[in-house]
């Protein structure tokens, strides 16, 4: 009897929260619209992806195996070719104009040093303000000169020793890119922006929830209801957490249907999965907002949580990268731990087996957190 | 247009700005925290790549290539597998991101002739793994002509010369440091974010007391009260800016190569713009929280993700690039990379200044004209 006395009390309450939420068509709008346009607008930004660089060639040589070596270079989907300078001037002054950001000079008697016993040269100059690309692009011109050598070595042993062809041992690498054949930096970034669009969501909605009660002054009134503070806590969390599963499962139809995501897991673990990390950051959201004074407070610690958040929990660059002590803050982030299962499910499609130690770490944060709100909320009532 | 009702308006959102002591955090501390934070944890560089190996040989020649790999410092062993499950488990569960798998007769087959050996690699973070295979790439192809050169010694021939050599020169960041194009990146995200936020709640608070009422009962006007609570704002910008920017250069040793005078310029000219697009957008919404959800919406994520702050916009679709246009720290941060790290007279990113120059004089009539209307 007392059990539906309390279900009672949580719809009442769960009528009142979806009524003031969905009755502003400012915040109805808020609430569905910009998720889609911004996993639309940023599925498609967020790419690490080196393609079409600009470039600029200097060919002093002019013989054919100098403009053999540019056409690989041009007839390479990485490179795009700018502008045939005449002058080292005209490479200095184009990159540091950002007209192009690679330039390649090759000087007079390169065809007659590779052809020679000391071997030949090329110059590249790379404009490195962006450190990535630079690395990426110089990693091209590298792999597309050592195919270009290989060929002229084995030319040039076929002319002088023609008996050691075959003979001289060679270690040669055999690539196998798992999970992302193709290493399209999307696959990788469209899961990550699902869970960065999650997190800001409900984080936005549920630091505000208690907050407002009390600014407004309605939380007086809800007070003198016999309703008890888990089923306050649980009417306020519930209906941000239904329209967080919504949004969820809205932004995520957007990345395998439109940007073509591959989807290799199950379901359900996305699903279950999704479900507790929105339980964790709506524990984070609702103990912000009970030790909150203010809207302004409750926004200025959401914001203060969802920006180191957003980066430690290596969805733009990763994890294994940053200083030892930054790798340990980050399991203190469980948007983290969200964006391993994301990418596992939808890349990997590995299961529960791999991903227990996740899904795990973000339903203790989830347990703990709601539980301090909780406790908490009941001295503020007091 | 009157100074002392300017300065008494000052003078109150300095107050209000001074009590309340969780302002003062977000003013002071938010600001460092966030350079810190995305100073070193924004980073691209691959080093230590976690390594799994799988020697099926076990000669003398396969432990020497896997001393190679150990030996280099972008290379972490951590795991020595003992079965292919075992390779695949390490991946799947991503404790590595790569592993080298030496297949059995690898010595005998390289001392008839020519070898492999197997690089599998976890892709799906497609830009680290593509670095990673490069680094893995230049460790076979060094202990490859090793062998070569001792295969020759050995026969009294003259060791194989490669053909080709690729001399490059990396100009403006010549360590290759991801640091070094993040930081000033992280300098305009910082603005672009704490000064939209700290003057979005500024008006809609007042409504929201209703202290707005009081505020049009006294003889100031519009235009007064718009002055009177962004100068506040903008002093404390100016200083956070300076602070991080000085940051930058000290702690993180970003290299600085252009002016001081045109760095707090063109920063001058990016506060007027983010904190006009505050006051806006709380004239317009009128409650903290659509105010403080606008601002989170036109800020943090969009400078985080479309200003090239991060991700190139020139690999962006071109309808994304047009988007980007749109927004002002993606012309900032043109800036100030040019300002650290290249050094470049005004005239090369003069448009960019151009650019932010007209934000901020279409936001500031903007803000000023929706105030006018809203307090008659």
């Amino acid at each position: 009897m007392r059990f539906f006395q309390a279900l009672e009390r949580i719809r009442r309450m769960l009528v009142k929260e979806f009524l003031q939420t969905l009755r502003d068509p400012r915040t109805r709008f808020l609430l569905f619209a910009p998720p889609i346009i911004q996993m639309m607008v940023f599925g498609y930004a967020a790419t690490l992806e080196v393609k079409h660089v600009q470039f600029a060639v200097l060919d002093h040589d002019n013989t054919q195996e100098s403009r053999d070596f540019i056409s690989r270079l041009t007839a390479s989907r990485y490179f795009d070719l700018q502008l045939r300078a005449q002058r080292p001037e005209e490479l200095r002054q184009g990159i540091d104009r950002g007209d192009f950001l690679l330039a390649i000079q090759i000087d007079s008697g390169f065809a007659q040093d590779l052809r020679g016993a000391k071997g030949a040269q090329v110059q590249v100059i790379v404009d490195s303000t962006n450190s990535n690309t630079a690395l990426v692009g110089l990693g091209y011109v590298n792999e597309i000169s050592a195919q270009f050598a290989q060929q002229y070595q084995m030319d040039r042993i076929r002319r002088t020793n023609p008996q050691l062809v075959g003979v001289i041992p060679r270690v040669d690498l055999v690539e196998r890119p798992w999970f992302n054949e193709g290493f399209d930096s999307r696959w990788f970034f469209v899961p990550g922006v699902i869970g960065n669009l999650m997190l800001v969501m409900v984080m936005n909605l549920t630091a505000f929830a208690v907050v407002r009660e009390r600014e407004i002054g309605t939380l007086e009134q809800i007070m003198v209801t016999p309703i008890r503070r888990w089923e306050f806590i649980l009417g306020k969390t519930l209906p941000f957490f239904l329209i967080g599963v919504f949004d969820a499962g809205l932004i995520s139809l957007v990345g395998t249907l439109w940007f073509g995501v591959p989807f290799r897991g199950s379901v359900w673990v996305l699903v279950s999965s999704t479900m507790i990390f929105l339980l964790s950051s709506l524990g984070v959201g609702l103990f912000i907002s009970t030790i909150s004074a203010n809207q302004q407070q409750a926004m200025v610690s959401a914001f203060f949580f969802i920006m180191p958040a957003t980066t430690l929990s290596g969805f733009g660059t990763p994890i294994s990268s940053m200083p030892p002590y930054f790798q340990k803050l980050t399991y203190l982030d469980p948007l983290r731990y969200f964006m391993i299962v994301l990418r596992s499910v939808y890349l990997k499609g590995v299961g529960y087996d791999v991903l227990w130690p996740q899904i795990a770490a973000m339903a203790a944060f989830a347990v703990v957190l709601l539980s301090i709100s909780i406790l908490r909320f009941h001295k503020s009532l007091e | 247009m009157s100074l002392p009702r300017i300065l008494a308006v000052m003078r109150k959102e300095f107050i209000q700005i001074a009590r309340d002591v969780r302002s003062l955090l977000i003013i002071f501390a938010i600001p460092l925290i966030l350079l810190f934070i995305y100073g070193y944890a924004v980073n691209l560089d691959v080093k230590h790549v976690p390594l799994c190996v799988y020697d099926r040989d076990g000669t003398q020649q396969s432990q020497d290539l896997l001393k190679a790999f150990q030996a280099s410092e972008y290379f972490r062993i951590v795991h020595l597998a003992r079965d292919y499950r075992e390779v695949v488990d390490d991946i799947d569960s991503g404790r590595c991101a790569l592993a080298i798998v030496i297949p059995p007769r690898f010595a005998d087959d390289l001392n008839a002739g020519a070898t492999s050996v197997q690089a599998i690699l976890d892709a799906s973070d497609s830009n680290s793994a593509s670095i990673g295979l490069d680094y893995t790439r230049a460790v076979v192809a060094a202990y490859s002509s090793r062998v070569q050169v001792a295969w020759a010694q050995n026969r009294g021939m003259a060791p194989p010369v490669p053909p080709l050599d690729v001399r490059s020169r990396t100009w403006f960041n010549e360590n290759l440091e991801s640091m070094a194009d993040i930081v000033p990146g992280v300098v305009a995200l910082v603005m672009a974010v704490v000064g939209a936020f700290l003057t979005s709640l500024t008006i809609a608070r007042e409504w929201e007391r209703g202290t707005m009422e009081q505020l049009i009962s006294t003889p100031v006007g519009a235009l007064e009260i718009q002055i009177g609570k962004l100068v506040p704002y903008f002093l404390i910008g100016m200083s956070d800016t300076a602070v991080c920017a000085v940051l930058s250069v000290i702690w993180f040793g970003v290299p600085f190569r252009g002016s001081w005078t045109i760095l707090f310029a063109s920063s001058a000219l990016f506060l007027v713009v983010v904190l006009s697009l505050g006051y806006w957008m709380s004239v317009v919404a009128k409650s903290q929280l659509a105010a403080s959800q606008f601002a989170l919406v036109a800020t943090f994520l969009p400078t985080f993700l479309l200003s090239g702050f991060l991700f190139p916009i020139d690999q962006m679709p071109v309808v994304v690039q047009w988007i980007t246009r749109v927004l002002p720290a993606r012309y900032y941060i043109t800036i100030l990379r040019n300002i650290f790290l290249k050094g470049t007279p005004v005239r090369m990113f003069a448009s960019q200044l151009a650019a932010l120059g007209i934000y901020a004089l279409v936001l500031v009539i903007m803000a000023t004209r929706a105030l006018h209307k809203r307090l008659e």
